[in-house]
């Protein structure tokens, strides 16, 4: 009984959470809903997972009513994986958020934060779950809201005027997908995404669905930030409280590149249009410039949040360039990307939240001989930092992997050589930590810091724990990714 | 083509364009959250135009009444405008503690502070 409905509960759960969280507003009464609630939303994002896996395409119609009428909720193998993806950082970032968020948000104010953060992953759980593109839109605007609210909680100052500015750039973005979405409901009268990749073939010369697909390749592209509409991302990361940066950085821009994914693919896949219009070529060119500038800024930061919120552009780079390459390798690499990037981002964000329980700062000039005064919490940013660059026994290798053989199974040289060099930058910017963790003698004041609490560490060590286990056992996530690709391939709403 | 014409799809594309300009060109954080209130209205208009069917009534299921307008957009953007209030309402909220923060909504004075630290 319950089963035929998980589809919904993964959305409904957090969202009727949420408002609860203000209802019991002691904050730790509150600290233990919203963890009880990201463990069942993970567990149901994985029963779906395997139930998706077992019998294929899962169709939930809201109110049962039919589609293309009423709003269907539509579960592919894709769509299941990137579930999975933004659950799973939630059940870990939940219990991360107990000791730093005590230390970065004051107590009164403890209850909003997870009202907020619950309403987040409502929508970007939403995004992922709908087959209704119009639908998509309104979860994209609860995540966004909630995500301009974390961001404000920050301690700074300039946490308010980063979130302003993303507010007011994520509006634009999210309503350039409006004009989209209205573009095309003009001209199929349908908002049902598997609907649309039905009518919108037959409609390939016309110049209001080219519009459309313009449109929401800017929308996105702002959402995701894709260069040079990344301006954003920095500050926003830089000044968010720890545990958002991680919960943002590793699942938001994530669900903004899986919508783009649903729109070039599954409603335009099956068209001429990616022809006549040469989006591919555009994004190849955005995503090869985001690697190279997003790397090269990182290395001349000298805050260490800053240094990996520029480093999330280039890495964004690489999954929009796999979306790019128009065959499996390329696709299945962008998909398994999104997975590999959300857990060692994540991971390398937890460190920094941890330096900055214990140091209250996280400039590289602070961060100076902490090697010696917590070790595990930096061999964590060792590992995950390897991760970053991409070497064997971690999953960034899989993925970089994959995007070079999808750039040599093209016959692209160049790049391939551009995924190398940017591979190569990143060595510079997470050298520049790791020098000056390791080799640099400690500050007066620093040494007094003891080891990050193991309320932190162990958050850390379970997302450092999945980078290990899947760049050793790389199948189990290549398999989803690869069926993922082949599905969107086949196009038509698989 | 008789007068209304195209006419609200040219209202559409002047108010778009008067909201973006107001979000890019001034430095006023509260004029800033108007244009984009000006820029997503113009894309209600949008919507309910195409919604419209010549000669249409209201959707309302009545005798003698055969032709009537979508009403789908409608409820479409009832949603959005359902959005568009409660992002103004933040926006106007970020800036009330901008304002307690920086004693400034002026966007260059904000950013020569944040220079100077």
């Amino acid at each position: 009984m319950i089963i035929k409905h998980l589809a919904i509960i993964q959305v409904i759960l957090p969202l009727m959470a949420a408002p609860v969280c203000i209802v019991i507003r002691h904050h730790v009464g509150v600290k233990i809903w919203a963890v009880l609630i990201s463990w069942l939303s993970f567990l149901i994002s994985i029963a779906l997972l395997v139930q998706v896996s077992d019998q294929g395409l899962i169709v939930y119609q809201l109110g049962g009513w039919a589609a293309p009428w009423g709003i269907e909720y539509r579960i592919d193998i894709l769509s299941a994986f990137v579930l999975l993806i933004v659950s799973g950082i939630g059940a870990v970032v939940m219990p991360y958020s107990w000791t730093s968020v005590e230390k970065e948000i004051v107590h009164e104010r403890a209850y909003l934060f997870y009202c907020m953060i619950l309403l987040c992953m409502t929508g970007l759980l939403g995004i992922v779950i709908t087959g209704d593109a119009f639908n998509l839109f309104v979860f994209m605007e609860i995540s966004s809201l909630a995500s301009y609210v974390l961001i404000s909680f920050g301690q700074d100052r300039q946490a308010l005027v980063a979130a302003y500015r993303y507010l007011i750039i994520g509006t634009i973005g999210a309503t350039f997908y409006m004009i989209g979405v209205g573009f095309l409901y003009a001209s199929t009268g349908t908002l049902n995404i598997f609907d649309l990749s039905q009518l919108v073939p037959a409609l390939s010369a016309s110049r209001t669905v080219k519009a459309a697909l313009a449109f929401f390749t800017v929308g996105l592209g702002i959402k995701l930030a894709l260069f040079p509409m990344h301006m954003w991302l920095p500050n926003a990361y830089t000044f968010a409280p720890s545990a958002v940066s991680v919960f943002l950085a590793a699942t938001a821009t994530k669900v903004a590149v899986y919508a783009l994914f649903r729109i070039v693919f599954t409603i335009f896949g099956g068209t001429e249009i990616l022809e006549i219009l040469p989006i591919r070529g555009l994004l190849i060119g955005m995503a090869a410039m985001a690697m190279i500038y997003g790397s090269i800024q990182a290395i001349y930061q000298i805050n260490v949040k800053r240094i990996l919120a520029y480093s999330s552009i280039a890495q964004i780079g690489y999954m929009v360039l796999g979306l790019s390459f128009d065959n499996a390798t390329g696709i299945a690499a962008g998909i398994i990307h999104l997975f590999n990037h959300a857990l060692m981002k994540g991971s390398l964000f937890m460190v920094l939240g941890a330096v900055m329980y214990r140091v209250d700062s996280v400039q590289l000039n602070d961060m100076a001989g902490l090697g010696k005064y917590m070790p595990l919490t930096m061999a964590a940013f060792f590992i995950a930092g390897l991760s970053l660059i991409g070497m064997p026994l971690t999953v960034g290798f899989v993925s970089k992997w994959y995007l070079i053989q999808a750039a040599l199974e093209k016959g692209w040289w160049p790049i391939a050589m551009l995924i190398v060099i940017s591979s190569l930058l990143a060595v510079v910017y997470i050298w520049r930590v790791i020098e000056v963790v390791y080799f640099m003698p400690a500050n007066p004041e620093a040494r007094e810091v003891r080891e990050a609490p193991i309320s932190l560490l162990l958050p850390t060590w379970i997302l450092l724990g999945a980078v290990i286990y899947f760049g050793i056992d790389a199948t189990t996530g290549l398999n989803i990714a690869i069926a993922a690709a082949d599905a969107l391939l086949a196009g038509g709403g698989s | 083509m008789p007068f209304p014409g195209l006419f609200n799809y040219w209202i559409v594309v002047i108010l778009m364009m008067i909201g973006l300009y107001i979000v890019i060109a001034h430095g006023n954080l509260v004029k800033k959250i108007i244009g984009i209130n000006v820029f997503q209205v113009s894309v209600f208009l949008l919507y309910i135009t195409i919604g419209k069917v010549a000669g249409g009534s209201a959707p309302i299921l009545d005798q003698g009444i055969e032709v009537y307008s979508n009403p789908l957009p409608h409820v479409l953007i009832l949603t959005a405008i359902v959005v568009s209030v409660a992002t103004t309402a933040l926006g106007l909220a970020l800036v009330v503690r901008i304002r307690n923060a920086f004693q400034t909504i002026e966007e260059d004075e904000i950013d020569q502070q944040e220079k100077t630290g």
